[in-house]
C-alpha cells in the first residue's frame, strides 16, 4: 500500500491533516485505513480480475453522478479518464446520470401489512444509442447500479440474471455489487463529516 | 461454472420487520469450503464466517470483503469513547428500516435492544417506522441516520445541531454517520444477493 497516496475520503471532504476532524478520524483509525483500503481493493487491486479498471470508474462515476455529488463525481469521471476512456462514453455516462435522477429510498416490500409503504419511483434504463456506445455489459451494470442507489428493496433473481445475461460471472457480480455498495457508503462519510467540519452553522 | 440463480422452491419471506433471528438464503452460488484457499480465508477475517453462506458468497472477492469487515467491526466495536454501542446499532436499525432491508433491520434491532435493554423502543423503530416518536436523543440519532441514508443524502446542519443538543460530542456524531453510512453498504449487498427467510418454527 502507498502510504504517500491521500486518503480518498480527507481528500473528498477537505480535511486537512492537523484539522479536528482529522483528529476524530484518528480516533477511528482502523474504519479509516480500511475504508481506503476497500477503495483500494476496488479501484487499484493487486489483481483486477476479469472487471476492467474502466469499468469499475465508470460504475462509480455514475454512482456519485446519481447521488448528486459534484465532488465525488469529478473525482471517479477523473480516475475514468485515466483509463482512457472515450469522450462518448463519458458523455454517454454523464446523459445517464441525468436522465437516471430519482429520489430514493423507495421500492416494494413482500406482500403483507408492509405493502402500505410501498412506494413508486423511477426505474433506470439506459437508452438505446447510449447503450450502443457503452456496450451490452457495462449497461447492463448500470441499471443494476442505478437499482441498488435507489431502489435496493426491489432487488430480485431477475436483476441478477439480467447481469449474467449480459456476460458478468457470479465472482463479477459480487465484485459489481461491493463497488457500488461501497461508494454509497464512501459518499455518505463524506456529506456526513462535510458538513460537521462546518465551523457555524449555514442556512 | 456455477453461473447460474439459485432458484427456491417454497417462499417464505418474512413479511414485516421484527427482532426475531431469521435466516438469508443466497441467489448466487457461494465458494464452499474446499474451495477456500490461504486468500479466502484472510478475506473471510473471522474462520467462523465460512458457516455462513453470506460470507461465503462476498469471499468471491475476499480483498474487498476484508477490507470491508475490518471497517465494520472498527465503527461498531471500537469502545474508545463516542457513541454508546446501542445507538450504533440504533442507526444501523433505522437505516435499514429505511432502506427496506428486514434481515438487516433484525440484526441490529435485535443488538440495540441488547445494549440499550429498551426492546419496546426499538420494536416501535419497527412497527412505526423511522417517524417514531421516543425520546429527543434517539429521535435526533435516527432523524441523521435516514437523512444520510436518503438518495441524495438529507444530512444537513440541523441535524448536526440536534446530536449536540442531545448530549453528542463530535466523535459519537462521527459514530452516527459512520454507522449510517456503513449500512448503506450492507443493506445493498444483503437486499440484492439474497432473501431472507422466516425464523425455524418451533
Amino acid at each position: 500500500m502507498n502510504e504517500m497516496e491521500p486518503d480518498v475520503i480527507d481528500l473528498l471532504s477537505g480535511i486537512e491533516k492537523g484539522s479536528p476532524l482529522d483528529g476524530l478520524r484518528a480516533q477511528r483509525q482502523a474504519a479509516r485505513e480500511n475504508a481506503q483500503k476497500s477503495y483500494q481493493a476496488l479501484f487499484a487491486p493487486t489483481s483486477l480480475g476479469s472487471v476492467s479498471a474502466k469499468e469499475r470508474h465508470a460504475v462509480a462515476a455514475y454512482v456519485a453522478g446519481l447521488h448528486r455529488d459534484a465532488g465525488t463525481l469529478a473525482f471517479y469521471m477523473d480516475g475514468l479518464g485515466a483509463q482512457n476512456a472515450s469522450r462518448s462514453v463519458v458523455e454517454a455516462i454523464m446523459a445517464e446520470i441525468a436522465h437516471g435522477a430519482a429520489e430514493g429510498p423507495f421500492g416494494r416490500y413482500p406482500r403483507g401489512p408492509l405493502a402500505k409503504e410501498d412506494k413508486a419511483g423511477h426505474v433506470g434504463r439506459i437508452s438505446k444509442a447510449n447503450r450502443r456506445t457503452l456496450g451490452a455489459r457495462l449497461s447492463a451494470a448500470l441499471e443494476h447500479a442505478h437499482l441498488l442507489v435507489f431502489h435496493p428493496r426491489d432487488a430480485s433473481p431477475a436483476a441478477l440474471q439480467a447481469l449474467l445475461d449480459a456476460g458478468w460471472t457470479t465472482t463479477e457480480i459480487v465484485t459489481l455489487s461491493q463497488l457500488v455498495a461501497f461508494v454509497s457508503f464512501q459518499i455518505r462519510v463524506v456529506a456526513g463529516l462535510r458538513i460537521l467540519a462546518q465551523p457555524t452553522r449555514q442556512a | 461454472m456455477s453461473d447460474t440463480i439459485i432458484v427456491r422452491a417454497h417462499d417464505d419471506r418474512p413479511a414485516a420487520f421484527t427482532q426475531d433471528e431469521l435466516g438469508w438464503t443466497p441467489w448466487l452460488a457461494p465458494l464452499s469450503e474446499n474451495e477456500l484457499t490461504e486468500r479466502h480465508w484472510t478475506g473471510l477475517v473471522d474462520a467462523s464466517r465460512a458457516k455462513s453462506s453470506y460470507f461465503m458468497l462476498l469471499a468471491r472477492d475476499p480483498e474487498i470483503l476484508e477490507a470491508r469487515t475490518k471497517t465494520d467491526k472498527d465503527i461498531f466495536y471500537n469502545p474508545a469513547g463516542g457513541l454508546p454501542r446501542a445507538e450504533r446499532e440504533l442507526s444501523a436499525a433505522a437505516t435499514s428500516r429505511e432502506n427496506g432491508c428486514i434481515f438487516c433491520a433484525s440484526v441490529h434491532a435485535r443488538f440495540a435492544s441488547t445494549y440499550s435493554r429498551r426492546p419496546e423502543d426499538v420494536q416501535r423503530l419497527l412497527d412505526e417506522g423511522v417517524s417514531v416518536d421516543i425520546d429527543q436523543r434517539w429521535n435526533a440519532v435516527i432523524a441523521a441516520s435516514v437523512a444520510l441514508t436518503r438518495t441524495p443524502a438529507a444530512f444537513d446542519w440541523r441535524h448536526v445541531e440536534d446530536l449536540r443538543r442531545s448530549g453528542l460530542d463530535d466523535l459519537a456524531i462521527v459514530d452516527v454517520i459512520q454507522s449510517a453510512a456503513f449500512f448503506n453498504w450492507a443493506n445493498r449487498l444483503m437486499l440484492s444477493l439474497g432473501d431472507p427467510t422466516a425464523p425455524a418454527k418451533g
